[in-house]
């Protein structure tokens, strides 16, 4: 049954629309009938060749679900989601992923160019075998993750040479199931809340890393998630786990075709974090926000949260969020090891009709445990922004300090700019600072840049750029050139 | 001589917490090409809001008169098309802009400013030669170029960086707003050698002030009087000495 | 929720609109551990008690001494009018004020109903109020001081006292409110101020209530335009407290500035909430409230800015701290801001530490001892704040009660 219809002429059409990346690609998808039961959960268990444990998992988890109520806390409203009204499994049908690249589907070489994957990264893609050295160039790992799984890896040889295991979780399962029964959930738990859970019984694909004691990860590890049939729901799972003094880094990059349907998206990520260990964890989330009217997008509701579990571990968020509709989301870091650091650094955009509630939390529970927090919101157009974040310092926490610092941007005089911080603290020796302003472009620095011959988006572009800076200097190089180009490309039409 | 920039009648007003107060009414000036004009007067005789209408501020609304500026009408514009017009306004006040690094607000505005006029952008090698040229005609560090604009600058650093932003946008007609407040004698020759480097037939420049000192170095053509939003007087450059020894007392009975 | 079992007997025999607000507290029920405004403030005090004993008259000496001790005649607030409530009604016999032009006290059988299911403790006093004391001052005159002085005597019975203070346009009143008590009782006061155009009302409060009592207070402020509320509360007394404002920037221009303090030991928890709602353009808001919390007392403050669509050119700015002076103290803090207005400057910050070591460090280096150190950086970190009570009289009396609480409580505190 192919999920696809549209026609070329609709693609094409679509691609010159305001929403650069709203295309769909045309691959014959084997697709499970809508709704979620115990019947769905074994076919995804089964489709993947499961072991019998994970499904137990799975089951469990959904189980748990079934007595959970949705969340109503967040700062977001949207109509009832009907669980039953969407496809749990949806994989192009030339699966199992390629033995090599040329294997691959040509459309969805297509794909990755509209996604803009940078292009050494296609050439990869596109089966040119890098040359014998040459990969110093090409620093770059992409697990691209097309609706539910994983179909192309890339410098797999490099990574396994050096230890590092980067591959679809579904694989994982299979190769590594000792690492992943032991890891999987542990810092998330298949109950720890309603779209986690429901993530536990139904995930389908997501990317697994593993860096044994001692290595540097050689190269920053990259995977473009992408929601493309319709009425599927995406459900990634992602764990990473680092061991004693070793390192990662991580960049996860989103984009989905434009629908008019609200797509769900729930995913979990999951890393450890062990002695002296560091992972940064960066994410470009442009997911299609639907259109001015507030028709459409992605309802993005997503657990992401590190264990630092050693001594001296460290381990940062770093998020830039201009898509989706609707975005829940709260990337965290349980500071158990003595010493650890937990980092997040936020910018969130929204434009239109877009809700984002997102912040994170930071749990300190080790003595001298260290956190910081960033936060940049900027509202237009009709759409409200939230920061929602808790800094917990446990009786435990000695010596240990947060500093918070989040200040929210209101560009016209229809939109919402909340922050709700939570602190609590129980350590008389630990410290929490926390600092939030609200305020708008001023009309001094408009005039300002406007008067050295800047347009109006332009100067509006600088300066938003400007407060963001903080945020952005901690993403690497390649996505903070994007991640600026986008923070433009959200706010147009939203001056003047 | 053709006329460069002509104000005639202008009146403006800003919009107060007692409804629209009028601060200009009825300016009328000729600047032609290659004169340095000067403007002096008390305080709240309107001298920055001229500046300001001048560079199409928005608070500030024209409610009457013209500006031509080399036969087009200036009031038309934008700020910003005011600029790759030619106009500069050098702030009394520089504005912070926090985040927004020197080098990169720079670049930006001169290749807005360039692609405006139709000349080619410059690349960042080229853009950084003729930074550093201008940095070091104007004394200043580069250091200040890695710094975010005007942030933590001091009262110099920042008629500086109005200067440095002048010399690179290449403007053909510059207003200076009370530049020379605050400075030392060694900054104010900096701001004077700044502003005579771009002196040529195709320049021209209105110098706001309150002190004869920076004429000292400018040798200005022509010096107008302001009182009560109008031009009350004008005359040669011996006038700021009149000025400067005798205050503004007999040109305000004058505009009464 | 549970069901405010607590005072189910008195619930059961309201009538009228105090039973239309019993039967939405029932509804309700109170607030509980997931209860988002009680989300920090356990209610377990009140928790498997019943407040339904009889309350005793207390005796006209037992009143007269304690309004002795809460207003001593020797202290800065001695021989201003007195407002006085005792056992949650007003008592004609010890209140004492001169006739006014243009201020009237007058008390009231029966009083408007709100039924606000958002602040449970007000809805309490919906139901159970005995009686509404009405403040009045007409437009433009000057009230000058009041002392208003809520004092409860009695175990296992809750007492509801109800103020209204309305200042006309123009008009200005200076309010001291002390609530004192022996006994293991609730206290649950609520005050109404509403403040015409132009109108200013300063409002000092004291909370000194036995150890072993609650303290529910509410007030509900409208301030209208050019108007202001100026407040102040230095929280010291009960096992349990919580005083909480809503306050509403109705007019432009309008002001509010709700501080604090709290000094809490033991087993004490102290509650500071607020909202504070700009409703109208160009109103500013204040609010700095500090905490000092030792042995296992856990504060709390909750503090909400909402700025409505209309209200451009807001000025908000709102600062918590707390110094955590024992292993065994705790402080949650949970400061809001939900903003719909872009011409706005908001800030606020919190923090939550212990004594500074580089201060105490350079105290000890000049030959202060270190437990005497402690002593003068606490007592200065709320003395300190105590500099925003604009009341000249209020202020001392408050220095002078800080103090006393100091030097008996250091030991605890240090």
């Amino acid at each position: 049954m192919p999920a696809v219809t549209e026609t070329r002429e609709q693609i094409e059409k679509l691609g010159q629309s305001s929403y650069k990346w709203g295309f769909e690609t045309d691959i014959e998808m084997d697709i499970a009938p809508k709704g979620l039961n115990e019947d769905t959960i074994r076919l995804i268990s089964a489709r993947k060749e499961e072991p019998e444990w994970l499904l137990e998992w799975r089951l469990a988890a959904f189980r748990a679900w079934l007595s959970m109520k949705e969340p109503q806390w967040a700062k977001v409203a949207y109509p009832p989601i009907d669980y039953q009204d969407v496809h749990y499994y949806a994989a192009p049908k030339k699966q199992p992923g390629p033995k090599s690249l040329d294997e691959v589907d040509p459309e969805l070489l297509k794909t990755y160019a509209k996604l803009g994957i940078p292009l050494h990264e296609q050439a990869i893609l596109a089966g040119v075998e890098p040359e014998e050295g040459a990969e110093e160039r090409l620093p770059v790992a992409v697990d691209a993750v097309f609706d539910s799984v994983s179909v192309a890896t890339t410098f797999r040889e490099t990574l396994s040479k050096a230890g590092v295991i980067f591959c679809p979780i579904s694989e994982a399962v299979r190769d590594y199931p000792d690492l992943v029964r032991q890891y999987l959930g542990s810092v998330v738990p298949a109950g720890d809340n309603f779209f986690a859970a429901l993530n536990s019984a139904v995930f389908t694909d997501g990317s697994f890393v593993f860096v044994p004691k001692g290595v540097r990860c050689p190269m920053e590890l990259s995977t473009y998630f992408r929601i493309n049939a319709r009425n599927t729901g995406q459900f990634e799972r992602t764990l990473i786990i680092v061991e004693d003094g070793a390192s990662v880094s991580y960049l996860e990059g989103c984009t989905a075709p434009m629908r008019d349907e609200n797509q769900l998206h729930a995913a979990v990520v999951e890393l450890v974090a062990m002695q002296d260990a560091s992972i940064k964890y960066s994410t470009v989330q442009n997911w299609y926000p639907g259109d001015e009217n507030g028709k459409g997008g992605i309802y993005n509701f997503v657990t992401k949260r590190g264990a630092c579990r050693g001594a001296r571990s460290r381990i940062s968020w770093t998020q830039v969020e201009t898509g989706s509709a609707i975005t829940w989301k709260y990337p965290s870091c349980i500071l158990q090891g003595e010493g650890s650091v937990g980092e997040f650094y936020s910018v969130a955009v929204t434009n239109n009709h877009q809700q984002a509630d997102t912040g994170t939390k930071m749990i300190h529970l080790g003595r001298n445990t260290r956190s910081t927090i960033i936060a940049k919101t900027i509202s237009a157009g009709k759409s409200d922004s939230t920061y929602r974040g808790l800094v917990r310092m446990m009786p435990k926490a000695s010596g240990a300090r947060n500093f918070t610092q989040c200040d929210s941007l209101l560009i016209g005089d229809q939109c919402g700019a909340h922050t709700v911080p939570y602190i609590e603290n129980r350590n008389m020796s630990a410290r929490v600072e926390h600092e939030a302003t609200t305020s708008r472009i001023s009309e001094d620095q408009l005039f300002y840049c406007r008067s050295r011959g800047l347009s109006e988006e332009d100067a509006v572009g600088l300066i938003v750029n400007g407060f963001c800076r903080e945020v952005l200097k901690e993403l690497p190089m390649e996505f903070a050139v994007e991640a600026q180009k986008l923070l433009q490309i959200s706010l147009e039409g939203s001056v003047g | 001589m053709s006329d460069f920039l002509k104000i005639s009648g202008l009146h403006a007003s800003i919009e107060t917490d007692g409804g629209a107060k009028e601060i200009l009414r009825g300016v009328d000036m000729t600047i032609p090409a290659g004169e340095l004009h000067v403007v002096m007067g008390p305080n709240g005789c309107g001298k920055s809001t001229l500046a300001y209408a001048l560079a199409g501020r928005e608070d500030y609304e024209i409610t009457s008169g013209s500006v031509a500026f080399k036969g087009k009408d200036l009031l038309e514009l934008e700020p910003d098309e005011r600029a790759a017009a030619g106009i500069f306004l050098a702030f009394q006040a520089p504005v912070e802009l926090p985040g927004v690094n020197n080098a990169n607000f720079l670049r930006t505005a001169v290749n807005a400013v360039r692609r405006a006029r139709g000349e080619p952008e410059m690349d960042a090698v080229a853009f950084l030669k003729a930074v550093r040229a201008a940095t070091k005609s104007l004394s200043m560090s580069d250091e200040m170029l890695k710094r975010n604009v005007n942030v933590g600058f001091s009262g110099g650093e920042k008629k500086r960086n109005e200067v440095l932003q002048m010399t690179l946008l290449q403007p053909s007609f510059a207003v200076l707003d009370e530049t020379d407040s605050g400075l030392d004698v060694d900054a104010l020759r900096i701001v004077a050698d700044g502003v005579n480097r771009l002196r040529g037939p195709e320049f021209s420049a209105l110098v706001i002030t309150h002190h004869k000192r920076l004429l000292d170095y400018l040798s200005p053509d022509r010096i107008h009087v302001m009182a009560n939003g109008r031009i009350v007087h004008s005359g040669g450059p011996e006038l700021a000495e009149k000025i400067d020894q005798e205050g503004y007392a007999a040109f305000l009975a004058d505009a009464a | 929720m549970s069901a405010p079992a607590a005072f189910a007997q008195q619930l059961e025999k309201t009538s009228g609109a105090a039973r239309d607000a019993a039967l939405a507290l029932e509804r309700i029920g109170l607030p509980g551990p997931k209860t988002e405004a009680f989300l920090y403030t356990s209610l377990r005090p009140l928790t498997g008690r019943s407040f339904t004993a009889p309350p005793e008259a207390p005796s006209a000496d037992a009143v007269r001494a304690l309004i002795m001790r809460s207003v001593p005649v020797d202290g800065p607030l001695a021989g201003q009018p007195l407002v006085v409530f005792v056992n949650g009604v007003f008592s004609r016999e010890h209140s004492k004020y001169p006739d006014q032009a243009g201020v009237h006290i007058r008390t009231d059988a029966t009083d408007a109903v709100q039924e606000d299911g958002d602040m449970p403790f007000l809805l309490l006093n919906d139901a159970l109020y005995r009686d509404v004391t009405v403040l009045e001052v007409d437009r433009d005159t000057d009230a000058g001081s009041f002392v208003v002085l809520s004092l409860s005597f009695g175990t296992d019975t809750s007492f509801h006292p109800r103020l209204r203070v309305r200042a006309g346009d123009g008009a200005s009143v200076t309010l001291t409110e002390i609530a004192a008590g022996e006994g293991a009782y609730l206290n649950n006061p609520v005050l109404f101020c509403d403040v015409s155009p132009r109108a200013h009302v300063v409002h000092t409060k004291l909370q000194q209530e036995d150890a072993q009592a609650v303290h529910m207070a509410a007030v509900r402020v409208a301030v209208a335009e050019g108007g202001s509320y100026d407040s102040f509360t230095l929280g010291l007394g009960g096992v349990l407290s919580r005083h909480e404002v809503r306050s509403v920037l109705g007019g432009a221009k309008a002001a509010v500035h709700i501080n604090g303090a709290q000094l809490l030991t033991e087993r004490q928890t102290g509650d500071i909430t607020s909202v504070i709602r700009h409703a109208a353009p160009d109103c500013i808001s204040r609010q700095t409230v500090r905490n000092v919390l030792g042995g296992h007392a856990r504060g709390v403050f909750q503090g909400k800015v909402f700025v409505e669509r209309i209200a451009q050119k807001t000025d908000g700015y709102q600062m918590n701290q707390a110094l955590l002076v024992s292993e065994t103290a705790e402080m949650d803090a949970k400061p809001e801001l939900e903003i719909y207005a872009d011409d706005v400057k908001c800030s606020h910050g919190a923090t939550v530490g212990a004594l500074d070591a580089d201060q105490l460090f350079y105290l000890c280096s000049r030959g202060i001892p270190g437990a005497e150190a402690r002593q003068i950086l606490i007592s200065a970190f709320l003395e300190e704040v105590l500099d925003l009570v604009t009341d000249e009289a209020a202020r001392d009396a408050l220095q002078g009660v800080l103090q006393q609480a100091l030097a008996k409580r250091i030991g605890a505190v240090s």
